[in-house]
């Protein structure tokens, strides 16, 4: 994915590469938060949005199932399978339902960083 | 405003008030229907369902709202006890005065009991309404000889329910020489009689019932020729009486031996009354079945709206099942031998016997009997209502074309557009083309948008033939696709993928699909790789393909935590493996319950955890009980003849053994199963996607049940099986359901959607009609040698344990979100935001 690499982010190491699973997801912690990380291989990308659901507030977007929905890049929420972009946070199953924040990824070597921008990254809790 | 008073809720009232309604200009009418039964119109002609397991609500033919929410006035329980013609007002019994501008007399019949002596002893019942059926049920335990007086079409299907109460000692009375007298000839009959006696019932003809002995109960029979017989419970159905008592009250004209005199119009001698059903006497004839009381209901609710119709008489023929035996008759059965010619097959192997009437010249179609194979019952009706020219060699239309030639016009395609395919509710099949044509695809949708088939049930076939032509004739053709990213159905992959090899999503994702797949493509293909391979599921890339539970191999539950069950085979467990249970679950504070399914599931359990608290199952040996897959769950059993003074076999170690065989099995979607000893059915077995029933001589298997939302009793595939038969047959239906099924059909589903229904599927597993037996099997038996725990393998595995924990980056770390509050002595989730 493409990033805007501006001074305002702040990146932390997440894990590595191989602590992910091939097309799918991990929880990160951040201080007190949640990110989910997902690193969806067969399309050679990664993503990562809170990990709360907001449909039932659950933190559980990283054991969500991952896919394409007309090319575009989701996750689908384990408990009632909604689905939300990848790309931009937004829910592809519902209108009403609140958008995902989404966060920056970057891989060197074999080590994944999680951008947090303007080093605030309150919304996984708080959305 | 006109307004209509009913006399009589039942089964051609209910048609009534359906098609006045539909036909009415809205606010025009005023309905008012008097019940004297407790409960709304039930359809009567699957009473004996409710023998079954159906309720009286699931044989209702609409919910009492039903009648509120078309504005319709209902007294239910509420006999009218006199009809005023003078003042045009009907007095119930509760009091209630109705004026009306008509009146409709649908009072139907009831049960005919000929003037026996004893026939008001205790263990006497008629076989007519939902009542008395409940007073059979709670005498019958009582009861170990069964008789019945009549082996007519009523009569033989109470023997039916009597033989199903568990009394093997049932015996029908007829007075007459032969079984169903007024609808089959003698060697039907003798054929009919052979059959029924080999399942299990005496038939005795040429027997008049003298009297009823026994002081204030029943314990026998007398009859004429001296003989008597023992019996502790009688059902009488000698025929019908029409309910016409309140007719004559009110000086009516009926007739000398019953039934509201009606003309063509279905008005009574009084103009402002009309009767319709089994009460109605035309042309000195009641009809006692449904279809022509369905009839004068269409006839009199045009009428009263204002359309020309006439009632002319009624086609009397009839197909049923009894006992499992076809039986049919149409068109004029008897036509004298001097104007027909008879073609005659019978076959006492079988048990079939069909007899066809034609006219000298061989042109036509007159009538005829069917027995022991009906399938053809509609298309021969149709044949001969339609005047239809035979073929060339008439006894093709029995026996089917024989020579190779195409099979040209013939069967449901050659009939004309305007002929009856659903004669309960009078569909022609060009409405039921059009209905197809008009987008309307399936079998429901049919039914629902043209009321085919949803009375007897009996033209199902025909109309499904329809649609399949239909579709073709439009060039369509019709397959379930998977999803956006594979265009094939769930069977066409799940060959696809054996031919290849295939073992991973990606793999056939590159094959057969394409785009990045999708979390209803990911888990439907996993799951076939699963049922045909049977590898460790969270291995070759697969863990992502499977659903959320699959992936963690538990049940994910409110807030996150995970609920563990561990497999106990039929339900029998150890005090010692009791004991770890319960260290278990206190050790990680586990919320513990007994589950529907006779095992213990503990709940609330960090992901973390899991791997540690299988570590302590594992080492106590218990195994997975794959409650988070769409696998089989468990084989629930009854105590079987180890204990119980009833159980016929034990029912507990053959549940063991088929729990054992079938464990981590994936499928389409969940299997449950259970095994009881005995008749009983203490295990619920007919509930189950496979059940088994102990019967004297082996088991019984029955298939395609389901409890769940919408309940559906399992039918029988086979009986009298002994246990290494009965496994065979399993095995073959579970393969074959597995490659056949849509992904996420429960097998009721799948059987209700299968063409053929129960009788194909007995074909393919029982006479291996398509061939593929041995392969199932085999495709079976290599899936359980690959059995493993797959939990077992987690444990001991490092790098899949890894992926147990909840922060990728702090795996000691719970979810510090979790949290829990407090229940009685345990604990809950905490309650969705
Ligand atoms: C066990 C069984 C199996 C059958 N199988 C078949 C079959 O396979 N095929 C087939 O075509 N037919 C079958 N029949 C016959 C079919 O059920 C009847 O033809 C049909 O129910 C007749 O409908 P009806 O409305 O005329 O009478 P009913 O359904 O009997 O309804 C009449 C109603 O009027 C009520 N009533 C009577 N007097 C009064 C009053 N004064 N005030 C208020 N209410 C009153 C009665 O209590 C009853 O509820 C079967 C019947 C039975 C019992």
């Amino acid at each position: 994915m493409s990033l805007s690499n501006t001074a305002t982010i702040t990146w932390f190491f997440a894990c590595k590469v191989e602590d992910v699973p091939a097309n799918g997801g991990v929880c990160v912690k951040y201080r007190d938060e949640q990110i989910a990380l997902f690193h969806f291989s067969r399309r050679g990308e990664w993503y990562a949005t809170q990990n709360l659901c907001p449909h039932r507030r659950q933190m559980a977007l990283s054991r969500g199932m991952i896919g394409t929905q007309g090319g575009e890049p989701k996750v689908a929420c384990p408990f009632h399978k909604k689905s939300f972009s990848l790309a931009d946070g937004r829910c592809l199953s519902d209108d009403t339902e609140c958008s995902l924040t989404t966060y920056p990824v970057k891989v060197e070597e074999d080590r994944v960083y999680i951008g947090i921008v303007n080093g605030s990254g309150h919304a996984a809790v708080m959305a | 405003m006109t307004k209509i008073v009913i006399i009589g809720n039942g089964m051609t009232s209910y048609k009534f008030c359906e098609k006045i309604i539909a036909k009415a200009v809205p606010g025009t009418l005023q309905l008012v229907v008097f019940g004297e039964e407790p409960r709304p119109a039930y359809d009567r002609v699957h009473l004996s369902a409710f023998f079954s397991g159906k309720t009286a609500q699931d044989l209702e033919l609409a919910p009492a709202d039903w009648y509120a929410q078309q504005g319709i006035t209902l007294h239910l329980g509420d006999p009218v006890q006199h009809i005023d013609r003078a003042q045009k007002t009907v007095h119930s019994h509760k009091g209630i005065t109705e004026t009306y501008d008509y009146l409709v007399m649908a009072t139907g019949a009831a049960a005919f009991v000929p003037p026996i002596p004893g026939v008001d002893k205790k263990g006497v019942f008629i076989y007519r309404t939902i009542e008395d059926l409940e007073m059979i049920r709670d005498y019958a335990p009582h009861a170990a000889t069964g008789a019945v007086i009549g082996g007519g079409l009523l009569g033989l299907e109470a023997a039916k329910a009597l033989l199903d109460l568990g009394l093997r000692d049932t015996h029908v009375i007829e007075f007459a020489p032969r079984l169903m007298p007024r609808q089959i000839d003698d060697s039907g009959s003798s054929l009919l009689k052979a059959q029924l006696e080999k399942l299990g019932l005496r038939v005795h003809t040429s027997m008049q019932t003298t009297a009823i002995l026994g002081d204030d109960t029943i314990t026998g029979l007398q009859f004429a020729d001296d003989s008597s017989l023992p019996a502790d419970i009688l059902i009488i159905s000698a025929g019908i009486a029409p309910r016409d008592e309140l007719a004559r009250l009110c000086g009516l004209d009926t007739g000398h031996r019953g039934g509201i005199v009606v003309n063509e119009q279905l008005q009574t001698s009084d103009p402002y009354i009309y009767a319709i059903g089994e009460c109605a006497l035309y042309n000195g004839m009641i009809y006692g079945l449904v279809a022509p009381g369905y009839e004068m209901a269409e006839v009199v609710a045009s009428q009263l709206t204002g359309t020309e119709k006439a009632f002319t008489g009624f086609d009397m023929s009839t197909k049923l099942k009894l006992i499992g035996v076809d039986v049919a008759s149409f068109g004029n059965p008897f036509t004298p031998a001097d104007q027909c010619r008879s073609i005659v097959f019978e076959d006492t192997l079988k048990g079939v016997y069909k007899r066809i009437n034609i006219t000298p010249d061989g042109q036509h179609l007159l009538g005829g009997i069917l027995i022991g194979d009906a399938d053809d019952y509609n298309m021969l009706l149709q044949t001969a209502k339609n005047k239809v020219v035979l073929p060339p060699n008439p006894e093709d239309v029995l026996l089917g074309a024989r020579g190779g030639q195409a099979e040209g016009a013939a069967g449901v395609l050659g009939l004309p557009d305007e002929a009856t395919i659903c004669s309960c509710e009078n569909i022609s099949k060009a409405a039921i083309c059009n209905a197809v044509k008009d987008g309307h695809e399936t079998l429901d949708a049919v039914k629902k948008c043209t009321k085919a088939a949803t009375c007897c049930g009996g033209c199902a076939p025909m109309v499904k033939d329809l649609i399949t032509a239909t579709l073709k004739s439009q060039g369509k053709y019709i397959r379930n696709v998977l999803c956006e990213h594979f265009d094939y159905s769930r069977q066409e992959l799940f060959d696809l993928i054996r031919i290849k090899n295939l073992y991973s999503f990606d793999e056939v994702l590159d094959h057969y699909g394409h785009g990045d797949g999708c979390e209803v493509c990911k888990p439907a293909i996993a799951s076939i790789l699963a049922s045909l391979w049977n590898e460790m599921i969270l291995a070759k890339g697969n863990d992502t393909a499977q659903d959320s539970n699959d992936r963690f191999l538990a049940n994910i539950q409110k807030g996150g935590t995970y609920s563990v069950v561990p497999r106990v085979p039929g339900g029998e467990i150890t005090p010692r493996q009791l004991m770890v249970i319960a260290q278990v679950a206190e050790k990680y504070n586990l919320y513990t319950k007994i589950t529907g399914g006779q095992r213990i599931d503990m709940f609330g359990a960090h992901v973390n955890d899991l791997p540690l608290i299988w570590e302590e199952l594992i080492a106590a040996g218990f195994e997975s009980g794959h409650a988070y897959g769409k696998a089989l769950r468990t084989v629930k059993s009854c105590v079987g003849s180890t204990w119980c003074r009833f159980g016929l076999h034990d029912s507990v170690s053959y549940a063991i053994r088929i729990e054992q065989r079938y464990r981590g099995l994936r499928a389409p979607h969940k299997i449950k199963s259970a095994v009881s000893g005995c008749i009983r059915e203490c295990a619920e077995a007919q509930s189950k996607d496979f059940g088994i029933i102990a019967t004297e001589k082996g088991w019984n298997l029955y298939v395609c049940g389901n409890g769940g939302s919408k309940p559906q009793h399992a039918v029988l595939l086979a009986g009298d099986l002994d246990s290494e038969t009965c496994i065979r047959y399993i095995d073959r239906f579970l393969m074959f359901y597995i490659k056949t099924a849509d992904p996420l059909t429960r097998t009721a589903t799948w059987l209700n959607k299968l063409d053929g229904g129960i009788e194909y599927l007995r074909n393919v597993v029982v006479n291996d009609s398509l061939g593929i037996a041995a392969q199932l099997e085999s495709e079976m038996q290599a899936l359980v040698d690959n059995y493993k725990c797959e939990w077992k393998e987690v444990v001991e595995n490092p790098a899949l344990r890894k992926r147990f924990s909840h922060f990728v980056n702090a795996p000691e770390e719970k979810d510090p979100t979790v949290s829990f509050e407090h229940l009685r002595e345990q604990k809950k989730a905490a309650e969705w935001k």
